[in-house]
């Protein structure tokens, strides 16, 4: 039987690991490989290497980095970060890396999710959603006092890490993506993120329902329930997680071992 | 000699196969020539992308027949993904493209329908999904899981899967609404719907395996 999958992310600027990742026997706490390598030793099913160097020259500087992962990490990892082009695509893609992930440049630009999908198949392009709760109501209107956020108000879609509300709606822009060819979508929840109480149920769920592509939630993971929880009630498909794995709050092990307790196929 | 050739043919990524063979000691080297493939104790065709297109290219590279010598002379071959769909005749991937025709059968998409927990069955399968061995106790065993134990994970990436006229040459299947032929083996050629290069350790140990089989001599291979 397919298994839920279990997806550290680990973030990068100029080839190295920032916020490291607190394991003992890790003799380079910043080194892509040697994280990778440990992930994958402790049951990671895939890698996510998100690359957040905010200059535009970083491209050699991942390439060279998947290259080296891709010698030493034997599971799935996507690399994503900065990819504007079809020829970005393909730097990444033919040093080793399994998908490509794209958020902004696919906001900008929509066709590039079609490009990369005809050039490269469907199954390696994931695209990346940053969605918010709505602050205002669906026409426009503001929420009268201690009036609360409804799931009729729907996500909006952000873009640039976060920085800039594009107004789209998460789950139309969702389903336009599979429609021009996202093999898969990851899915943030912006409101969750960082929080670590929970992830975003409703957002993971309307949007599994509403595109026939696996999902990956992100964003707000803090105990085993909640992985249990998005991939059962949420729908999702896989859980991606950060620094509750970096610093060691939860191991995957932890949260595998509870998983398969309550009857979720995990690979073990 | 050549240790071990990967055929190229702009088949998408193949970096990681290089690397798990490496990784496992190997020299390997990827490789559209004829004489360089055909001097190789083995070969390993890949593939990612349509079954048309990947068809279209070999036949351009001259490949086809190539590697139809490669199955006569009895050196081991090993297709991966979209290799293992390629050796059969026919997909409905691409209707009315010829396949290499060396093992008798054709390729169908994986049906749309709803899994075992009622949720919507999603195409492609994505994902880790486990091994059962259909031949456990004949006698006919596949050669690549000496040592892989039953159940053991591996990870898929298709749409598509290989349906062989004679069932007794899969052996691994896996369960994904449908009961999916995850590896075939018929005489020297071998081949597997999922990626042992990214299946960590259980992948390296098929990939092991692979890299025992011996060359069958030319009367066997002939049989």
């Amino acid at each position: 039987m397919l298994t839920k999958r279990i997806i550290p992310c680990l973030d990068v600027k100029d080839g190295r690991v920032v916020k490291g990742v607190n394991f003992v026997n890790l003799r380079d706490a910043g080194d892509p490989v040697e994280c990778g390598e440990i992930y994958s030793r402790e049951g990671a099913d895939e890698l996510v290497f998100l690359d957040i160097t905010a200059t535009s020259d970083s491209r050699n500087t991942v390439a060279d980095m998947v290259r080296r992962v891709a010698e030493r990490v034997f599971i799935p990892f996507t690399v994503g970060g900065g990819i504007r082009t079809a020829e970005d695509m393909k730097a990444i893609l033919r040093e080793g890396a399994d998908k490509i992930s794209v958020n902004s440049a696919a906001l900008n630009r929509p066709e590039l999710i079609k490009e990369g999908a005809d050039h490269f198949g469907r199954q390696c392009i994931v695209v990346a959603i940053d969605a918010r709760k709505r602050r205002q109501h669906r026409d426009g209107s503001q929420f009268e006092n201690g009036e609360k956020w409804k799931s009729e108000d729907g996500w909006t879609v952000f873009r640039s890490g976060g920085r800039i509300d594009t107004g789209t709606d998460a789950i139309e822009w969702a389903e336009r993506t599979c429609d021009l060819g996202a093999g898969e979508l990851l899915v943030t929840s912006m409101d969750c993120d960082g929080t670590k109480a929970g992830y975003d149920i409703d957002l993971t769920r309307t949007i599994s329902e509403r595109t026939g592509v696996p999902i990956i939630a992100s964003g707000g993971a803090g105990t085993k329930e909640h992985f249990y929880d998005v991939l059962t009630d949420g729908k999702a498909d896989a859980a991606l997680a950060a620094s509750l794995f970096h610093y060691r709050e939860l191991s995957i092990e932890e949260v595998k071992t509870y998983l398969k307790e309550r009857g979720i196929p995990v690979r073990s | 000699m050549n240790n071990i050739a990967v055929i190229d043919y702009d088949a998408g990524n193949i970096r990681s196969v290089l690397n798990a063979l490496k990784n496992l000691g190997q020299s390997a080297i990827l490789t559209g020539d004829r004489s360089e493939i055909l001097s190789a104790e083995r070969v390993i065709l890949p593939g990612v992308g349509s079954f048309g297109d990947a068809m279209s290219k070999l036949e351009n590279y001259g490949l086809i027949d190539v590697i139809h010598d490669v199955c006569d002379s009895g050196t081991p071959l090993l297709g991966i993904c979209l290799g293992q769909q390629l050796l059969f005749d026919s997909s409905e991937e691409s209707p009315g493209v010829k396949g290499l025709g060396i093992i008798r059968g054709t390729c169908t998409r994986i049906p749309d329908g709803t899994n075992e927990d009622g949720t919507v069955r999603k195409i492609p399968q994505i994902g880790w999904n486990d091994l059962s061995y259909p031949q456990t106790g004949s006698g006919c065993e596949g050669r690549l899981f000496k040592g892989v134990s039953e159940h053991s994970y591996v990870y898929f990436v298709h749409s598509y899967c290989v349906v062989p006229d004679d069932r007794s040459v899969i052996k691994a299947t896996t369960q994904y609404g449908i009961t999916v032929a995850a590896s075939v083996e018929q005489g020297n050629v071998f081949a597997c719907q999922f990626h042992p290069e990214k299946s960590s350790d259980t992948g390296q140990k098929i990939l092991e395996n692979f890299l025992t089989i011996p060359k069958l001599s030319i009367k066997e291979a002939g049989l």
